[in-house]
């Protein structure tokens, strides 16, 4: 089984998953999953609909207790470390009764750092302008959520995101719904803070989505492959996880 | 004329009392109000409401003031609803529902056992406002404060949990202790509130104003204010034409709140109700 360990030392983890097995009311969805990772790393858990990709970043997020095996994000438990692991669940979701402008979501963001009571400063608010802009948000900022289209919410969702300048981003399918632009947008995104030296999380069905990773899981109800994507993204793999193969 | 509109304020101080007490529960209702319109939390208001019902019957039997039989039917009615509710698959609803009609069948078996009842029931129910005590305008006043105070403290992780509460969890915020610091918001506004407008009326006065300001308002602050303000404009209102036309005084202002909620909504609220369009253009330039 290969872990991605070649790029710098072991302290240096920020996101480690050892023989992890992950679900819901101790029944194991997906296990023996092995993953680390380091700044600028991106890790890519790709798979069908159910394969457990969504379970994974939501027990790295602190949202559900892990069933067996080690997961730690920056060295503790997951969910110990709010401002530091951001995540985008797969469908977020968006107040409909009252129809808070796309900023104000945006802004909610920066919470995390600000607790209950600072008062949101200027560094606050040039990391929510800076997220704005950076998945072009600033057209309908001033639009309610609800009165936008589902791809222009998804970029709300991930601007907020942005927003917290996490090291750790785990995004659940962040380009669900959106047109090709939008995806450009992410894969550029994505690049950037791994530039910063951020390490990214991406559940995904598109190959595309793993090529540039540093690791890849290969799900389907159980591990089909784990590792470098050359080694993973092997036709035989894809046609035991997919059925088929999407490279031709 | 004008006099009408002022005079049984200025000529009666019992009218003076139930108009300083409505506007208090108003602005209490406010505060908390929101959340349970924002987060669909009508069913557990109503339950709150009800469920202290035999709280304060049994408060009464053994001689001690309502309002501390009250505290205990909300704690009861809580605990028994997150113990059901953790312990069992059955759904919040559920959970909520089992303990609403056991409570308030409760309070009923219990003030229809006693002839020393009759009278209190209503009074239980639909409140006095006309009959507001100074000491319950002290109460009501340190319900807003503290209730104030929590909402104003708490706003990020309460507008968080409004919206998801994995989304509080994830933003470092305790999900499950935060709603249970909003459910309590809840009680103690039921608690300050039901002397002065009843039982069954302050879940009126929870839900109306805040259904109405969710019609017109786009922040949570604004949302709040313009609850405040509806509620208080029905609280005149409803004293005003219950004085001058001898109607119950506690459903009046209920009723007003509700009917400008009606007016709201014909104005205003139906193209809150259009669904979400289509992609604008130069949203994704």
């Amino acid at each position: 089984m290969t872990i991605n360990s070649d790029r710098s030392s072991h302290e240096e983890a920020l996101l480690e998953m050892i023989d992890l097995a992950v679900g819901y009311h101790r029944h194991a969805v997906v296990d023996h999953v092995n993953a680390i990772a380091r700044p600028g790393s991106l890790i890519v858990l790709m798979g069908t609909n159910g394969s457990g990709k969504s379970t994974i970043l939501r027990t790295l997020a602190g949202l559900l207790e892990p069933i067996s095996g080690d997961v730690s994000v920056f060295d503790q438990i997951p969910g110990a470390e709010p401002r530091r692991c951001a995540y985008l669940p797969q469908h977020p979701a968006s107040l409909t009764t009252l129809p808070l402008r796309a900023r104000d979501v945006v802004s909610m963001g920066r919470f995390t750092r600000l607790g209950l009571f600072r008062r949101s400063k200027s560094a606050d608010k040039s990391a929510v302008q800076d997220a704005i802009h950076r998945m072009s948000v600033h057209p309908f900022q001033d639009k309610p959520l609800h009165a936008l289209s589902g791809g222009q919410q998804q970029r709300v969702h991930l601007a907020q995101v942005l927003a917290r300048e996490a090291d750790v981003l785990l995004l659940d399918e962040p380009t669900a719904g959106l047109d090709a632009q939008g995806r450009n947008a992410v894969a550029r995104v994505i690049a950037e803070e791994r530039a910063k030296g951020r390490a990214v999380v991406l559940a995904t069905h598109d190959l595309s989505d793993a090529e540039p990773a540093d690791h890849v899981v290969l799900l389907a109800h159980q591990v089909i492959a784990q590792g470098p994507p050359a080694e993973v993204l092997t036709d035989e793999n894809l046609r035991a996880c997919y059925g088929f193969t999407d490279r031709h | 004329m004008n006099e009408a509109f002022w005079a049984p304020f200025a000529d009666n101080e019992f009218m003076r009392h139930a108009l300083f007490a409505g506007v208090l529960v108003s602005v209490l209702c406010a505060f908390v109000g929101v959340f349970i319109v924002l987060r669909g939390l009508a069913f557990v208001g109503d339950a709150l409401a009800h469920g202290v019902l035999p709280g304060v019957a049994g408060a009464m039997l053994i001689g001690v003031p309502g309002i501390f039989g009250a505290a205990v039917g909300a704690g009861v009615l809580m605990g028994g609803v997150g113990l059901v509710t953790r312990r069992s698959r059955l759904s919040g609803d559920t959970a909520i529902g089992l303990f609403f009609v056991g409570m308030l069948s409760l309070g009923v078996i219990m003030t229809s056992r006693s002839s020393s009842f009759s009278g209190d029931i209503t009074r239980i129910l639909f409140g006095e406002i006309l009959g507001t005590s100074t000491t319950q305008l002290l109460w009501q006043l340190l319900g807003v404060s503290v209730v104030a105070t929590v909402v104003i403290i708490f706003h990020r992780p309460f507008l968080l949990l409004t919206i998801d509460p994995d989304l509080a969890q994830t933003s470092g915020f305790n999900a499950s202790r935060y709603n249970a610091i909003m459910l309590s918001a809840i009680a103690a506004a039921v608690l300050a509130s039901f002397q002065t407008v009843g039982t069954l009326l302050v879940f009126g006065m929870l839900i109306a104003p805040s259904a109405s300001a969710a019609l017109i308002a786009r922040r949570l602050s604004s949302m709040i204010t313009i609850a405040a303000v509806v509620g208080a404009v029905s609280t005149y209102l409803g004293l005003l034409i219950s004085f001058h036309a001898d109607l119950a005084a506690g459903a009046t202002v209920v009723l007003v709140a509700v009917v400008i909620f009606l007016l709201i909504f014909v104005v205003a609220g139906s193209e809150r109700h259009i669904p979400p369009t289509h992609p604008t253009h130069g949203a994704h330039h």
